[in-house]
């Protein structure tokens, strides 16, 4: 059995754990430990099987087989609620589940008691703001107690939540992708309250694929691909070694030729994101697949957007072709032929009335009709040759949106920008919500398609920009801190730290960023 | 249910029910299935189905109209201005009537997409200023041949005969000149709509505005045009009930603007759309019409139709918006 770094007994362990969804094993004799006062990593790729884990644990799935223990007894909750009282508390990953947001911060602190009863028929507001003081007073934080939760900002929510989990002094606490959707200073006032718990002996398990986040926090890290634990490494940390671990193939992609490319296609000159960022130049060549990757918030959608037309450089120039380019609106960026799948397909791509086939063809009706008239057979069939190419899961090109998987939307949504020849092609975030089978298709379909066009694509994941790019600069606030070309030479320890910020070209005072959580 | 005859209901269900209806009006009363009696429906909805057509346009692109009754009415009043105190000829008149249907399209398209009003707040306010509007030039009385105008004198002009013929003239003796002109109204938005380019990136804002905005489409002109289309269909609407009636009466068209509504609502549930569309705003303009005819022809006191169209109503939304609703939303 693992030991932590503390050398005491491990407070929760899991053994020889199981899950399957029908055909489809998830999970694969999984053993985990963590003890008292340790910070461990359990790092693995999107859809490596962390969520079925996290809900295990958590008590929202009922483990297939296997055994887990917690503080030397058995331990199998069947709701959530029994794995609080068993002195385990869970902060999921969407943070907006675990509160209320039409209730005060205080009220949201006390629910658990509140919903289970145990505060006595009638609510003293006086008396629950007491109590609200005395939870917060665990992490020495000063929230806005009577200000309704959704009226502050998601990270502070994030600390609510946080707060909740301690209110019933839990001897493991499990963090669910925590930073997903911080800026890097609140990351860094969460990464405080991390360490902070660790001191008081909580077993904390994080789970994350961040690099910041694992250099910052790890004591060990655990590393779980295609639902098998694949490493364990404790300190020295060997980051690059985990890294390889969680994707299971060295990163260098064997066989595969990197390419170069061919004539420039854009070229960004000068350009600041805000008023405040430090200014950059890049240029993206043809036949070439480019990846940004840094933080979430570190600029990477404000440039899709400045490219694509949605929002003015605050300073700058672009050439497209060496011609000038300054699109107004979306509109003239396509018929400029730059063409962006924007992030978060739901609320930007998808039209949840149509069928697939009208769906791909959204941008490029006028090309699809004649005198004003939609060619629907011929829709119909480049639908179906997308459908092939994508090798998207349906029963035909008429299928409705909401019966495909999100895999399969995403191909949709790929797809649709794929169908006409163009010069800049932009996905941001394309992998987000995809099932690794689904991103192996488009990636690859990116990568066949990539000859004539620049393609440039926006990921928060390295693994992510390691699988589909031959080039990837680095984006860490707002602006460009490092150029790489994947294959021989790559500098994978480098990429990293220049993702992480450690790495300052020319550091600027920014006397916020070093505000601590008490702070 | 098996899921087969969930779809079957929900696709066929409404047709059923109109010819269910219709037999049982028939066996009541058979004078109900007469040519002459189908005629008096067509004639009875066609104003209001030419609005609720218009008003169909800004529900695809996810908008509302609640100005069409107004707009019709005023247009009513503008057509009976013209004529009967300018003496203007019945080409122009149409003309004016029109042009003025699009203006209060495009005021309404603008408070919306560029004053960021939303659409039923705004055009409640433009419904209110145009009832109130057109009672100004006249000090608020109906317009009629040899009126007395404000100023003392005698109103000259008059109803043109080719405009009168508009709302009374029957084609080949049968159809009524209005239904033509919802027939082809009917058939052209049906076709805008369905077939054309335009019509299905205005499908695509109505269901996800931002998506459209990112795959290149100029979402604000569609909007605007759209309350252009239903200000348009609205005054042609105002243009027959004027040649209909003769006169600008201040009070008619006070019912326009719901029946308009609830026609374009039942539509939904035609054929199981579970969105705005042309065919089955007609049907349901017609569903309402002939529901209405069956239960005069049966002696039904006038004052039972708003409820029995209420009733359609309630029962078509919860086709749409119950049975309608896929697994998985």
């Amino acid at each position: 059995m693992t030991v932590g770094e503390t050398g005491a007994s491990p407070v929760l362990e899991i053994a020889a754990l199981e899950r399957a969804f029908g055909q489809n094993r998830v999970l694969k004799n999984v053993d985990l430990a963590v003890s008292p006062g340790e910070v461990l990593v359990l790092m693995g790729a999107n859809g490596a099987g962390k969520s079925t884990l996290v809900k295990i644990i958590a008590g929202v799935l009922a483990p297939g087989a296997g055994r887990m223990t917690l503080a030397g007894r058995p331990y199998r909750p069947a709701r959530p609620i029994d794995a609080v009282a068993a002195g385990l508390s869970v902060v999921h990953q969407q943070i907006n589940d675990a509160v209320a947001p039409d209730l005060s911060v205080a009220q949201n602190l006390l629910l658990d008691r509140l919903c289970s009863g145990r505060t006595g028929a009638f609510y003293s507001p006086r008396r629950a703001r007491r109590e609200a003081e005395a939870i917060q007073a665990i992490l020495g934080l000063s929230l806005p107690l009577d200000r309704a939760v959704s009226e502050i900002p998601l990270a502070d929510r994030q600390l609510v939540a946080i707060c909740r989990a301690l209110a019933e002094d839990p001897k493991v606490l499990v963090l669910d992708e925590p930073t997903s959707s911080l800026s890097q200073r609140e990351a860094e006032r969460l990464f405080g309250i991390v360490e902070m718990l660790k001191a008081r002996g909580v077993a904390i398990l994080y789970i994350t694929h961040r690099m910041s986040d694992i250099r910052r926090l790890a004591d060990r890290i655990v590393t779980l691909r295609d639902g098998r634990i694949t490493g364990e490494f404790r300190p020295p940390l060997d980051y690059e070694g985990a890294v390889t671990a969680m994707l299971g193939a060295p990163i260098q992609r064997g066989g595969e030729t990197i390419r170069s490319g061919t004539r420039p296609v854009l070229s960004v000159e000068d350009i600041r994101l805000t008023s405040w960022s430090r200014p950059f130049s890049f240029t993206l060549d043809a036949g070439e697949v480019t990846a940004i990757t840094g933080l979430v918030g570190t600029g990477k959608s404000r440039l899709a957007e400045v490219v694509f037309g949605l929002a003015p450089a605050a300073k700058g120039r672009m050439r497209l072709m060496g011609e000038p380019y300054g699109p107004h609106d979306c509109g003239a960026a396509i018929e400029a032929g730059v063409f962006l799948a924007a992030k978060d397909r739901a609320t930007s791509s998808i039209v949840p009335g149509f069928d697939i086939a009208r769906n791909l063809s959204l941008p490029f009706l006028s090309h699809r009709s004649r005198a004003g008239f939609v060619d629907r057979a011929g829709e119909r069939q480049r639908a179906r040759r997308t459908i092939a190419d994508l090798s998207i899961v349906c029963q035909g090109e008429a299928d409705d949106m909401a019966t495909l998987s999100g895999g399969n939307q995403q191909k949709v949504v790929v797809g649709r920008w794929l169908a006409e020849p163009c010069k800049l092609l932009i996905l941001d975030e394309p992998f987000q919500g995809v099932d690794i089978k689904a991103r192996g298709d488009i990636a690859r379909r990116l990568r066949e398609t990539a000859g004539d066009r620049a393609t440039l694509v926006l990921v928060t994941e390295i693994d992510e920009a390691l699988e589909v790019a031959d080039r990837i600069l680095v984006m860490s606030d707002h602006t460009i801190v490092g150029d790489h070309r994947t294959g021989p030479g790559f500098d994978l320890s480098r990429l990293l730290a220049e993702v992480a910020g450690e790495i300052d070209v020319d550091p600027l005072p920014s006397p916020d960023r070093l505000e601590s959580a008490a702070g | 249910m098996t899921i087969a005859a969930r779809d079957l209901s929900i696709r066929y269900g409404f047709f059923v029910l109109l010819v269910a209806l219709a037999l049982f009006f028939y066996v009541a009363q058979p004078a109900f299935l007469s040519v002459r009696s189908f005629v008096f429906v067509f004639q009875s909805v066609s104003i209001t189905a030419i609005l609720a057509l218009g008003v169909t346009g800004t529900l695809v692109v996810g908008g509302f109209d609640l100005s069409i009754g107004s707009v019709a009415a005023s247009s009513m009043m503008a057509a009976s201005y013209a004529m009967v105190i300018w003496g203007w000829g019945t080409a122009e008149t149409v003309l004016l009537c029109i042009g003025f249907g699009l203006l209060a399209g495009l005021l309404n398209g603008l408070i919306i997409v560029y004053g960021r009003v939303p659409d039923l707040l705004a055009t409640l306010g433009t419904m209110f200023l145009l009832l109130g509007l057109q009672l100004v030039p006249t000090a608020g009385r109906s317009i009629a041949r040899g009126m007395t105008l404000p100023d003392g004198t005698t109103a000259s002009g008059s109803f043109d005969a080719s405009f009168l013929a508009l709302g009374r003239a029957r084609l080949f003796d049968v159809l009524p000149v209005s239904v033509v002109v919802m027939l082809t109204l009917a058939v052209a938005i049906f076709v805008f709509l369905e077939s054309t380019r335009w019509g299905r990136v205005m499908y695509a804002i109505g269901s996800n505005e931002q998506a459209s905005r990112l795959a290149g489409a100029p979402v604000a002109r569609y909007k605007i045009a759209a309350y252009m289309i239903s200000g348009a269909f609205a005054s042609i609407g105002g243009i027959l009930l004027a040649a209909r009636v003769g006169r600008g009466d201040v009070s008619s068209g006070n019912n326009l603007l719901l029946d308009a509504v609830a026609a374009a609502l039942i539509g939904f549930a035609v054929l199981g759309a579970a969105k705005p569309n042309a065919f089955g705003t007609l049907i349901g303009a017609l569903f309402v019409g002939m529901l209405l005819q069956g239960l005069t022809m049966m002696n039904a006191p006038y004052y039972t139709q708003d409820a029995v169209k209420g009733g359609v109503l309630v029962i078509a939304l919860l086709f749409t918006f119950s049975l309608t609703r896929r697994a998985g939303r």
